[in-house]
């Protein structure tokens, strides 16, 4: 399923409106990659990717390894020409002009800080390129150092900086030229959970202020959805949905959509006249389904749409439980020989022990089908 | 009795406490390290001990200066001896000019061509000096044929695996691919991130590339030779057949001069650093 985006903005990358959840009135630029097509070998990292972002929007490209999310950032950057296609910018054709004319800030994976240079002359480079006079190269370079908190480290070099301290470095090296648009190729990967935690929440912070019009590629589903405006699943090439964290979540176009975003259980049913037979009830399906009635269907329910109870009639087994605070998630072995996960209440688990019978039933009004039919 | 003894080793292996064992391991590691390193120095410092006493020597085995105080007199000896540093000098230009982009873009836009690189060069090792003057006379400039420059182009063959490896090396040590890309993006045209980028980033294996390149050259004969040209071993070589002591004491100042050299640029990268981790330390 090839989804275009409905941003806000006209196909030809014009007049950014408000919408769909997001502030109007953003500073950056806007972003339309059109119809991008890129092929490796055989392989085809770009298949029709179709995608308009607002001014001042920070977008997340998410999806698995090889989805294509980092080439078509690369398309964008300039470091990767598109077989067919264009990128436009603010209205303008840029597929053709050179990676280093494209005004557009990045940060890398890898620590990418020039190893012979200390912090303030990184920050300061693009500012060099663009003949900025010295005096006020530093104090621009000051600025960024101080905006990201790293100003005592300003005469440090890269292997002097922790890998936080490096993409802080990197990212006031990007923002010190007043990108257009600012790219984010998998920053946070390489750093520990809490500096991540701590870094994404910085950029999302610096970018809501700056409303600089941001692309940010993950792999990182909690990333995506902690700090973007609207996220992008890609698979294989395309967009398989683009939108608001919490549509995503809540209202998944395809069940690609629906298993990579959060947690998703499979559980069995049977395709019936007005839906599908789950757990002894009949549940609508989104978009209704072609299937046949009486077809064994797999049937995609998030934990918080399913309920557990004791029951001495019930045919399934609790086989673990895992706290997480206010919510208890609930593991319970099913007659068929599946494991879902159901979310509970901490308070209504205590009363759920390891081996306890119990019957699994769906809360949720309508339910997704995953896309093969179960055996 | 062989058996016993085995036994014996065995039961004593067995009773040694692990510490124990792995102290006298270590000790006996060091021993070997310890002859290694004498037998290695024999081998080195012997020779160059009786070149120096020899060049230290008058005709009658006293102890003398004559030799020594002799060079800069000595015919041809200062022309062989410019001849040999101008000789160096273009060779690590020219090799610096052609290996350094190449090198760079290789790794940059064919990574998979380097296993070919590597052996490609070092096919002048294997391929003998006769073989790749007649090669490059082949294809040299004419306008050098008939001059001692000729022979640079031979060195710039000759020094290419020295000067090849150390980039190489150099490149590998660094993300060039993102480095490169990450000046791009902020502008940087191929000239500046070359002259602000790349090149500070090895400067380390651009000095290892220069010294390996001119100790090669300072030391050349066989090719020198052949083109019939009297580069500083070539002097050296025919002087020997007439005063024997001066040779050798040109052949311990040539060595000498090597080291000088190796210790200046050596000493010089140190300083970089130095001052590179001072100012860092300040903050």
């Amino acid at each position: 399923m090839d989804v275009v985006a409905k941003p806000d903005v006209t196909k030809d990358g014009q007049g950014a409106t408000a919408g769909d959840g997001h502030s109007g009135g953003r500073g950056g630029a806007t972003v339309h990659l059109a119809d991008l097509h890129r092929r490796f070998g055989e392989t085809r990292a770009l298949d029709g990717l179709d995608l308009a972002i607002g001014a001042g929007e920070l977008v997340s490209l998410l999806g698995p390894s090889g989805c294509g999310k980092t080439t078509a950032l690369r398309v964008l950057a300039g470091f990767e020409t598109p077989d067919k296609g264009r990128v436009v910018v603010d209205g303008a054709d840029i597929t053709d002009l050179p990676a280093q004319r494209r005004d557009m800030g990045m940060v890398f994976q890898s620590y990418s800080l020039f190893p012979n240079m200390n912090a303030m002359d990184n920050v300061a480079f693009g500012l060099r390129m663009r003949r900025m006079g010295a005096s006020a190269r530093r104090r621009r370079a000051g600025e960024l150092l101080e905006l990201v908190g790293l100003s005592k480290q300003a005469r440090q070099y890269a292997h002097q900086l922790s890998g936080g301290q490096q993409q802080r470095v990197a990212l006031a090296r990007a923002l010190a030229i007043e990108p257009r648009v600012l790219l984010l190729d998998e920053p946070l990967s390489a750093l520990d959970a809490k500096v991540r935690v701590q870094l994404r929440e910085q950029i999302r912070a610096l970018q809501t202020r700056l409303q600089t019009t941001t692309v940010f590629v993950t792999h990182d589903q909690e990333e995506a959805l902690s700090i973007s405006d609207r996220v992008c699943v890609m698979r294989e090439g395309r967009i398989e949905q683009v939108d608001v964290p919490a549509q995503l979540y809540a209202n998944p176009a395809t069940a690609f959509v629906a298993e990579f975003v959060g947690t998703m259980n499979r559980v069995p049913g049977v395709a019936s006249e007005r839906g599908v037979a789950v757990f002894g009830r009949e549940v609508a399906v989104r978009g209704g389904t072609s299937r046949s009635a009486g077809a064994r269907v797999d049937v995609l329910v998030r934990p918080e749409e399913l309920s557990v109870a004791p029951s001495e009639e019930g045919s399934s087994v609790v086989v673990g439980k895992t706290f997480f605070g206010a919510v208890t998630r609930v593991s319970v072995l099913l007659e068929e020989g599946a494991t879902v996960q159901v979310d509970r209440s901490s308070t209504d688990a205590a009363a759920l022990d390891p081996g306890m019978i119990v019957t699994v039933t769906v809360t949720a009004t309508e339910v997704m089908l995953a896309d093969a039919p179960a055996e | 009795m062989a058996v016993a003894v085995a036994a014996g080793a065995l039961a004593e292996e067995l009773v040694t406490p692990p510490g124990r064992r792995r102290a006298g391991g270590r000790r006996r590691l060091r021993l070997w390290r310890g002859v290694v390193l004498v037998l290695a120095a024999i081998y080195f410092f012997v020779p160059i001990y009786a070149a120096l006493r020899f060049a230290l020597e008058d005709n009658l085995g006293h102890f003398s200066l004559a030799a020594l105080s002799a060079i800069p007199h000595a015919t041809g000896f200062m022309s062989a001896f410019l001849l040999s540093l101008r000789l160096a000098a273009v060779t690590m230009a020219i090799t610096l000019v052609l290996v350094v982009p190449t090198t760079i873009f290789v790794h940059l836009r064919h990574p998979r061509l380097l296993v070919a690189f590597d052996g490609i060069s070092l096919l002048p090792i294997g391929i003998p000096p006769i073989v790749l003057i007649v090669g490059v006379l082949q294809v040299a400039p004419s306008i050098l044929k008939g001059t001692p420059y000729l022979l640079s182009l031979e060195y710039v063959v000759l020094a290419m695996p020295f000067a090849y490896r150390s980039l190489d090396a150099g490149l590998r040590a660094i993300d060039l691919k993102t480095l490169v890309e990450a000046s791009r993006s902020l502008g940087g045209n191929l000239r500046s991130t070359l002259w602000r980028v790349i090149l500070p980033n090895l400067r380390s294996a651009l000095l290892s590339a220069v010294i390996l390149t001119a100790a090669l050259v300072l030391g050349e004969f066989t090719m020198a030779s052949l083109d019939l040209y009297s580069t500083l071993p070539v002097w050296v070589v025919n002087t020997e057949l007439l005063t024997a002591h001066i040779s050798v004491a040109v052949s311990i100042l040539s060595l000498l001069l090597t080291w000088v050299l190796l210790l200046g640029l050596s000493a010089f990268d140190r300083r970089q650093y130095k001052r590179f981790v001072a100012v860092a330390e300040e903050t």
